[in-house]
């Protein structure tokens, strides 16, 4: 598969949103080249606003550009980006619904070498407990593009949450996206993934693994974290009875646990959190971390069928 | 016509009173705050500050933060003696369903332009608006109060650095300098002074006025709206509680309000004070 930076995209995007409408303004917090606004920045330096190693101040003077008529997309490190201005977030961006897009990179432990400091693993968590934000969570680059273009047309607060890593490819360029609407993209019958970010394609390769077994399983992108597809998640609930949820991410308050509320009313079938459980990252290669916290394609099918084997049939 | 100092002395004593009768009635607020805060409050609104009651979402329209979203009173106060809404509604105040929440919400209240409440937000949004301003092309001022006890969050610094650096000069930030705190005097929590070289340093215009001296505060608007290529901080000298005696430098009456008995107090020597005021005192 080939492979793309959803934070490249992003770059990529966030610059042509700007040619194409003036109220687009970027913010960032001296990481714009890691983060690609420096794309937007260098061919719009008048609407970009650094702030310096300053996230707090950052968020406060995007709600401020919002407040009169701007669209800021405010963009730093994922960890940064949330624990570091949570304060801010919650009164100027949310509970004033200020049109303020947070697009934050290197989210979860495929930052690498960094260790834990950097890999923010509760930020889902974080942005998902605020009443009127939206968190979106893309699984490649296409849908990267597709969710940035998404937050720009729609006003109020969003959560985007890029990586630092490449991503496998899985959609096809400009594909739909709706909020509050996950993908089926593989249809199974035995069990249900669901997943979010570079998990979707993790899970599309243990499904592989586990057709030779002759498991077949659903496989649900759920990028839009919130609001979340109630009705297609209990929909394959209700078709496959058991759910395994993924994400690079800690298990306590993220994409697991609000699958888990999501289908509890109406379909509360067995439902298995992977992630990251109740620890924080440490350093090492992004994919040497992924195995060690068995979020690779084997162990996911191995954790699959484990869980499979002592819940049905 | 701009108003009389006599006029907005007049309206500010009108409204210290609300603002007893207001804390009084919720048996809750931030009494001692607002009373410092509103000279300059009331000389922004009613001689200063560009803006329309009718239209509240007028798009040239100076702005205001009120970074201490505690002296909601204060703003609520003005808000109403300007007309943005009925003044029987400041009655209201922090009672369930009202527009008049504890600490002001944006998508509650006309004239709210964000909403505040946590300490030290205030600047960093006033710094974008005065960014989106110039950038839009829209000619708007935004005006920032900020308590004393705020000083002390780190993000104000933030601010003070951004807006120094940028050189924003359609902004200008008010310190409240009623050099009170919940847990006691500022200076013995955290030393402030020198609070004006302090900001000259950042690359503010910082001036120093009596916080309750009408002509000092109009004038000082004034060089701050003359001041090119700097953004101007007004540091405000005032006193907390400042027009009821009892609650004047009062730390108690920072975040309690007034017992009806002590409303009755306050009621009467602001009475009094309007009196004086009408007789040209």
């Amino acid at each position: 598969m080939a492979s793309k930076g959803t934070r490249d995209a992003y770059g990529k995007t966030l610059l042509e949103l700007g040619r194409d409408d003036k109220r687009i303004v970027a913010l960032d917090a001296d990481l714009s080249s890691s983060t690609r606004t420096v794309l937007f920045a260098k061919a719009f330096p008048e609407r970009f606003f650094n702030a310096g190693v300053a996230e707090a101040d950052m968020i406060g003077t995007a709600a401020g550009l919002a407040s009169v008529g701007l669209i800021p997309f405010a963009s730093t490190f994922a960890v940064f980006g949330t624990g570091r201005c949570y304060d801010q977030i919650r009164q100027a961006v949310c509970i004033s619904q200020s049109n303020v897009k947070i697009v934050v990179t290197h989210g979860g432990i495929t930052v690498g070498e960094d260790g834990a400091t950097h890999q923010m693993i509760e930020d889902v968590s974080l942005m998902s407990g605020l009443p009127n934000m939206r968190v979106i969570v893309p699984a490649d680059a296409h849908q990267a593009e597709a969710a940035v273009r998404l937050a720009a047309r729609t006003d109020g607060p969003f959560f985007i949450r890029l990586s630092r890593e490449k991503f496998p490819v899985i959609y096809e360029e400009n594909p739909k996206f709706e909020l509050g609407k996950a993908d089926i993209l593989r249809e199974g019958k035995d069990l249900t993934f669901v997943a979010m970010g570079l998990m979707v394609s993790n899970c599309l390769e243990a499904s592989e693994i586990l057709s030779k077994e002759g498991i077949e399983a659903e496989v649900i992108n759920c990028a839009s974290v919130k609001p979340i597809d109630k009705q297609t998640l209990v929909a394959s609930a209700k078709k496959t009875g058991i759910i395994v949820t993924a994400e690079e991410h800690s298990v306590i308050g993220g994409l697991g646990s609000q699958v888990l509320s999501a289908i509890s009313e109406e379909c509360p079938v067995p439902l298995k959190t992977l992630g990251i459980e109740d620890r924080f990252g440490l350093s090492g290669k992004p994919g040497e971390l992924v195995k060690y916290f068995e979020l690779d394609p084997e162990s996911i099918a191995r954790k699959a069928k484990e869980f499979l084997g002592g819940k049905k049939r | 016509m701009p108003p009389s100092i006599k006029e907005i002395e007049k309206t500010a004593c009108q409204i210290r009173k609300e603002i007893v009768k207001m804390t009084n009635k919720a048996q809750s607020g931030h009494p001692g705050g607002s009373l410092s805060a509103i000279d300059i409050v009331a000389c922004l609104f009613m001689a200063e500050m560009k803006h329309d009651p009718k239209n509240p979402g007028w798009e040239e329209r100076d702005r205001f933060v009120l970074s201490k979203g505690h002296a909601s009173p204060a703003l609520y106060g003005i808000l109403a003696f300007e007309g943005y809404f009925p003044k029987e509604e400041l009655m209201t105040f922090r009672q369930l369903g009202s527009r008049l929440q504890g600490h002001p919400e944006k998508l509650m209240l006309p004239g709210v332009e964000i909403t505040t409440g946590s300490l030290g937000q205030g600047l960093s949004v006033a710094n974008g608006m005065a960014l989106g301003l110039k950038l839009r092309g829209l000619g708007g001022r935004v005006y920032c109060l900020i308590g004393d006890g705020e000083m002390q969050e780190g993000q104000v610094w933030e601010a003070i650095q951004s807006a120094g650096h940028r050189g924003t000069d359609n902004l200008c930030a008010i310190l409240d300098r009623n050099r009170l705190q919940i847990d006691g005097k500022v200076e013995d929590i955290k030393k402030e002074e020198p609070i004006v070289e302090k900001l000259a340093a950042f690359g503010w215009n910082a001036i120093r006025i009596d916080g309750h001296d009408y002509r000092a505060i109009l004038e000082a608007l004034k060089a701050a709206r003359e001041t090119k290529g700097k953004p101007t901080f007004i540091v405000a000298d005032t006193v907390k509680g400042k027009g009821v005696s009892f609650m004047e430098n009062n730390v108690d009456f920072h975040g309690k309000a007034a017992t009806d008995e002590e409303c009755r107090k306050a009621l009467e020597e602001l009475d009094g004070r309007l009196e004086m005021i009408e007789k040209g005192n």
